[in-house]
């Protein structure tokens, strides 16, 4: 049934009909509404036989999981930003030890500065860890892609988190059709974990590796996630049988047949990349949209089918690899190598910079006639740059970045005490 | 599409207007998103949120550039934030002040922009009647409701009632009614 409700409202109830039974959550800005609103429905007891553990720490948080799971509940957590990377251990332990835990970030950029906005810096950090990362366009989207991963993660026994945007989505209210329990009880079998804990069977998990064998262990999970490249759209097919809408799969093509330049990205901001996609079309611009649902594992193969005839990608990500630029597009060259296709990379929507329409389509524009630089990055203010790098060879002491620039922009707050 | 932008201040229940507003309209049958904007919100801050209101399913993710309308809870915000930026030529602007538009000296701005049709509603001291308290948002969302018939009374009400179960409901439907009632006394109809 169709509702108007805030997007991590509709993650919970979605959480809630998955039947979790161990959920140890640490509250922080934007995921917070998510477990919050878990935590009063265990207390309500309208999740059947779950603990939701009150823990100190996400790393605290991810390792109850890790123990639960182990003795074969179904587990999940939340976090995002500082949080995640303060339960970086755990999260490749989860990895490692090939436990199905399933995980929301909502999106939020790392410090410093302090920021408690939108980008993709927190699950990038993480994109080497052997979770699967799957990523939701819209709250429709967040709600199905969380039924989908309990469903992946316990198949290949493997940890997913499910990425969404920070208040972009986490606190947006738009419409969403929650499902009903009947249908993710139909979609959505019982845990059968491969390994548990159990006094009456004992075995041992996290055994010490050593050189003989490290790289084997390493490989199957390489392997694990081979698999998951060929789990992810069966998965997402059967969920359509069920549940009679497309959501999830490893990636969505929009106009992409016959363009000769294709925008790609992760997330939410594929809804106004599509309306600009729109715009384009209708002044003659052949170009078409790309959205990457699974970011990991990256589906190499399945993208280079869909753009093997475009003659430029233009890679939108929320995200900086300091140093050297785009990380979707390295992945996106990687998947392309061989083919003559030009790939840009367009860094935007940093802390929660707003990405808007018109700075895409003029993007898009100066791409195909000009060219970019590599890498670009979006409505970037130049001048306070500018002098602020002026200051800095002026200057020894040129003082604190962030606060030198704030005073540069006048933001409130950023005159000195 | 209707693009709606609210502006207040922190603590004015601005994002919730944007949220009653997006739920009315989805009463009302037609797709609707409501988000508040991203940026340091603190009590007492200039707060900015937003709704669009289509019949085809709304995509973008970009704020609200382009008002089509303005709701403006806290008219000290006039001197503060550029509010009117961006502003659709025949846009409908809705200000809470007990002074008239005149008395706020946007005479000039309303003749430069003759497309712009521009109101004020006491919101503030018509809720202080029921609640006690001066949250202006139901008011402005009332208002809006009754002056352009973008999203229906009813709708409003409904929505009223589910975001606020019980007697606070009430209170605030009371406050609604009363505007729905200033409106038709000294405003224009609908």
């Amino acid at each position: 049934m169709k509702h108007h409700i805030e997007g991590s409202q509709a993650v919970a109830h979605a959480i809630a009909l998955c039947r979790p039974e161990v959920m140890a959550c640490y509250p922080i800005s934007p995921q917070t509404h998510i477990v919050e609103t878990l935590s009063r429905k265990v207390k309500a007891g309208e999740i059947g036989n779950c603990q939701f553990l009150n823990v100190e720490s996400e790393f605290g948080a991810l390792s109850v999981l890790i123990g639960a799971s182990a003795m074969g509940a179904r587990t999940y957590t939340a976090t995002t930003s500082q949080g995640l990377l303060f339960m970086a251990e755990a999260v490749y332990n989860a990895a490692g030890l090939g436990l199905p835990i399933v995980m929301t970030i909502a999106n939020r950029a790392i410090g410093a500065p302090i920021n408690i906005w939108n980008d993709h810096s927190d699950s990038m950090s993480m994109r080497d860890a052997g979770w699967i990362q799957l990523f939701a366009e819209d709250n429709q989207e967040a709600v199905d892609l969380h039924i989908q991963a309990f469903r992946l993660a316990e198949e290949l026994s493997c940890p997913v988190m499910v990425c969404m945007d920070g208040y972009i989505l986490t606190h947006a209210y738009e419409v969403v059709d929650l499902p009903t329990q009947e249908q993710v009880d139909g979609y959505l079998p019982a845990f059968e974990p491969v390994q548990v804990l159990d006094p009456q069977d004992p075995v041992s998990i996290g055994a010490m590796v050593g050189p003989e064998a490290f790289a084997e262990v390493r490989y199957l999970a390489h392997d694990k996630h081979l698999r998951a490249l060929e789990a992810i759209p069966r998965l997402s097919q059967a969920f359509q049988d069920i549940f009679q809408r497309r959501s999830g799969g490893l990636l969505k093509a929009y106009h992409t047949d016959e363009a000769e330049t294709i925008l790609l990205a992760l997330g939410s901001v594929n809804g106004t990349i599509k309306d600009a996609v729109d715009d384009l079309r209708k002044e003659g611009w052949p170009v078409g949209s790309l959205a990457l649902c699974a970011f990991r594992p990256f589906p190499s193969h399945a993208l280079r089918h869909v753009v093997q005839d475009a003659k430029r990608i233009i890679v939108f990500e929320k995200d900086l690899a300091v140093g050297k630029g785009g990380i979707v597009s390295s992945d996106v060259k990687m998947a392309l190598r061989g083919l003559p296709t030009i790939v840009d990379t367009v860094i935007a929507g940093l802390g929660g910079r707003p990405i808007p329409k018109a700075s895409v389509i003029n993007t898009v524009k100066q791409a195909c006639l000009e060219g970019l630089e590599e890498p670009h990055f979006l409505d970037l203010n130049w001048d306070a740059i500018n002098r602020e790098l002026t200051r800095q060879q002026a200057q020894r002491r040129s003082g604190p970045t962030a606060e030198n620039i704030l005073r540069e922009i006048g933001a409130p707050g950023a005159s000195p005490i | 599409m209707i693009q709606i932008r609210i502006h207040g201040r922190g603590g004015q229940g601005v994002v919730t207007a944007a949220e009653l507003l997006a739920l009315a309209a989805f009463r009302d049958g037609k797709e609707a998103q409501a988000f508040p904007s991203f940026g340091s919100e603190r009590t007492g801050a200039p707060v900015t949120a937003f709704c669009r209101i289509d019949s085809q399913p709304i995509r973008s993710r970009e704020p609200v550039y382009h008002p089509d309308a303005l709701l403006i809870q806290d008219s000290t915000l006039l001197h503060q934030v550029d509010v009117f930026a961006g502003l659709a030529t025949s846009a409908f602007v809705l200000i809470n002040s007990t002074r008239d538009v005149d008395a706020l000296h946007l005479t000039d701005f309303v003749t430069q922009h003759p497309g712009v049709q521009m109101h004020t509603l006491p919101a503030s001291d018509l809720a202080m009647k029921h609640l006690g308290r001066p949250f202006a948002n139901i008011g402005m969302v009332a208002g809006y409701a009754a002056l352009t018939g973008e999203v229906s009374k009813a709708s409003v009400n409904q929505a009223i009632t589910e975001k606020f179960p019980g007697w606070i409901g009430e209170l605030n439907g009371a406050v609604a009614g009363e505007v729905y009632d200033f409106v038709a006394a000294n405003l224009a109809k609908v």
